[in-house]
């Protein structure tokens, strides 16, 4: 199996796509002559050439509205939006425009199209391009959600998203473009969007999580004396409840680790319905494990301490575990401020 | 194939009369709106185009059934001028099943794929950059279809119009912009938000033609459509017409316009598109003063049948809300 890049993967998942489909365009700031500045769409211009391969000027609102024209009238675009705060000056089209067209054309139009953006922290970039902002598109009927956690997955999702006839934001953590990872392509590898992946099986916990996070949840549970279910999301839009359900019936606590404020983040979601829905099945409170209400922080050591890790998720659950009671976060308990 | 959208198209397309026909439409059209909006009939908002049929029907007799339009919510005009049926608008207006997009919409989202009417924008601008993308579509396929964004004077000073027309010029989309300038942004009379007269100046900043229009004309607006669409399907790129027009009605619902300028509405009256078409016809001896009233009589009967007919129309079942959220 050949490895690749998270990036690699991305741009090998599009490629794919654009050598089936014609209609594929791809726009963005930097995304043709350069290869793009994660370089996730390296060799695209090359191979598709420039009519398919479109550099744009730095107007977000632009670009991304002329993909919403473009799929309701036959393309597939798929567009890059270098950081995901990026995408506020462009949100109109995304939330309120294509997510809506489907609707309000009585199913008389689609809207095929792919918005990509990176996100997260951990590289420095400082409070206005390390957030990873899914719930400003959470609350969205109309649109799909997903997060690549790993080549593999990134590679499914980019070519599930634009084979989908709806609008599909699949957002990249940027801290994993230069991980390495077997990479298996090829048609049967499409990640279904709204499938959950158990990236890792164990009896005592129900860890759901997404993005970068599957990354520190993998590392906890390697050195954890406990064992966990690790459910990787992989989409929010739909997400999987099944999966989360039929685990938590098994082990009867359910944490989630999110790389996203306390407040009104995506767990707040999963912890709703399966406190509902899994009222009868958990055993301890359901624990949520994430960035305190901050924004996120540039100082390296202010910023590794910001995201959860693999030492804090291990000492979270192990609190859980022992006491049957809910953990407070690291930044309400004094002596780790 | 054929339908009765298409039909409409074409009959205006070949026949002024029909034009003449189609204004009066959209006036009636809209009258009635706002007076069904009084009785507690419509309900939401509703913004009407009282003054500014004429833009509606210059562009729908220049551009083809093919070409791709994005418009506003004050699109009654634009959505009949195309073709969409009196019917499917008005039963849109009044949250009826029978509406253009099945009474989910409401007033300010039509939409008819057939006669190139992409869902209607209730958002300023929005409709700008997608129109440059519909051009895109052309242009990637190798067609010579063209896209036409229709807005308002208002959504000059928004952020899409300048970077949806920027991205046009620089790719040399196949797309017309067409500013309807009826002199006010919602409750503001132009000269308060923007510090030119004339918005077609714009177009300088993107390297393209700006053509100011007589808006009060279908036959001016025509030939400007004309000149702009033959240089979008040539390759040649995107073209910004200002039609200056007026708005009869005011912004939106129980609007009456108390901001307006006193004289203004008498000096545009002066120059009302229909009045002015009219008189023409009659010249060029294509109707009489006695046939254009006739027209014009039947016109409104028939709105009185349709409107009596969509009242007895039935509304949508809940489940409705439930279609079409997803493909």
């Amino acid at each position: 199996m050949p490895k690749m890049r998270m990036n690699q993967a991305i741009a090998a998942g599009i490629a794919d796509e654009m050598r089936a489909d014609a209609s594929v365009v791809v726009l963005g700031e930097d995304v043709a002559a350069a290869g793009g500045p994660f370089k996730t769409s390296d060799g695209l211009l090359d191979e598709f050439g420039p009519l398919r391969v479109r550099d744009t000027p730095i107007s977000e609102m632009g670009f991304v509205g002329a993909a919403v024209g473009a799929a309701c009238t036959g393309l597939r675009p798929v567009v890059e939006i270098m950081f995901v705060e990026f995408l506020g000056v462009a949100l109109d089209q995304v939330s309120t425009e294509a997510a809506k067209f489907h609707y309000l054309s009585g199913g008389k139009v689609t809207v095929p199209m792919v918005v990509r953006a990176s996100v997260g922290a951990g590289l420095g970039f400082g409070a206005q391009h390390s957030q990873t902002l899914e719930t400003w598109m959470f609350a969205t009927p109309g649109l799909k959600l997903a997060v690549a956690s790993s080549p593999q997955n990134a590679y499914g999702l980019i070519r599930s998203a634009i084979r989908d006839p709806n609008p599909v934001v699949v957002l990249e953590p940027r801290v994993l473009y230069a991980t390495r990872g077997d990479v298996e392509t090829g048609d049967d590898q499409l990640v279904q969007l709204g499938s959950a992946q158990l990236a890792e099986s164990g009896d005592d916990v129900t860890i759901v999580t997404l993005g970068a996070m599957v990354r520190t949840v993998l590392e906890a549970t390697a050195m954890a004396s406990w064992s966990a279910d690790v459910i990787d999301l992989r989409s929010l839009l739909p997400w999987d409840v099944e999966a989360v359900l039929f685990s938590v019936e098994r082990t009867g606590r359910l944490v989630l680790v999110e790389e996203s404020p306390f407040t009104g983040g995506w767990g707040v979601e999963v912890a709703a319905r399966l406190a509902g829905e899994g009222f009868r099945h958990l055993t301890a409170p359901i624990t949520r494990i994430t960035c305190p209400d901050v924004p996120v922080p540039f100082g390296k050591e202010l910023e590794a301490r910001f995201l959860p890790s693999a030492e804090y998720v291990v000492s979270q659950v192990d609190e859980l575990l022992a006491t049957g009671s809910l953990p407070s976060p690291w930044w309400k308990k004094k002596e780790s401020r | 194939m054929s339908s009765v959208p298409l039909e409409r198209r074409r009959a205006l397309q070949t026949d002024r009369v029909e034009r003449f026909r189609r204004m009066v439409e959209i006036r009636s059209f809209e009258d009635r709106v706002k007076d069904l909006f009084a009785e507690g009939i419509v309900h939401g908002t509703t913004h009407t185009c009282q003054g500014q049929e004429a833009v509606a029907v210059g562009i729908a007799a220049a551009a083809r059934p093919t070409d791709q339009v994005t418009c506003t919510y004050r699109g009654h005009g634009v959505a009949l001028a195309l073709g969409v049926t009196g019917e499917s608008v008005l039963a849109e207006i009044m949250g009826r099943v029978g509406g253009s997009v099945g009474g989910v919409g409401g007033s300010m989202h039509l939409c008819e794929p057939e006669v190139g009417l992409l869902p209607t924008f209730a958002i300023i601008g929005a409709g700008i950059p997608v129109a440059a993308g519909a051009a895109l579509t052309a242009q990637v396929n190798g067609t010579d279809d063209a896209a036409i964004a229709v807005f308002g004077d208002g959504a000059s000073n928004i952020g899409a119009f300048h970077e949806g027309i920027n991205l046009a010029a620089i790719w040399k989309l196949p797309v017309v912009f067409v500013c309807e300038n009826n002199q006010y942004g919602e409750y503001s009379r132009i000269d308060v938000t923007t510090p030119i007269e004339d918005l077609a100046d714009r177009a300088v900043s993107y390297g393209i033609p700006g053509v100011i229009v007589n808006g009060q004309d279908p036959d001016a607006v025509e030939q400007a459509m004309n000149t702009a669409l033959a240089r979008a399907r040539a390759g040649d790129g995107p073209s910004l017409l200002e039609a200056k027009t007026y708005r009869y009605a005011g912004h939106s619902r129980a609007d009456t316009a108390p901001y307006r300028v006193p004289g203004e509405f008498e000096r545009w009256y002066e120059r009302d598109p229909i009045n002015t078409f009219r008189a023409r016809l009659i010249d060029e001896g294509v109707l009489t003063a006695e046939s254009a009233e006739q027209l014009e009589k039947a016109v409104g009967g028939a709105l009185e049948e349709l409107v009596a007919q969509v009242k007895e129309s039935p509304f949508p079942e809940p489940a409705a809300m439930f279609r079409n959220v997803y493909a």
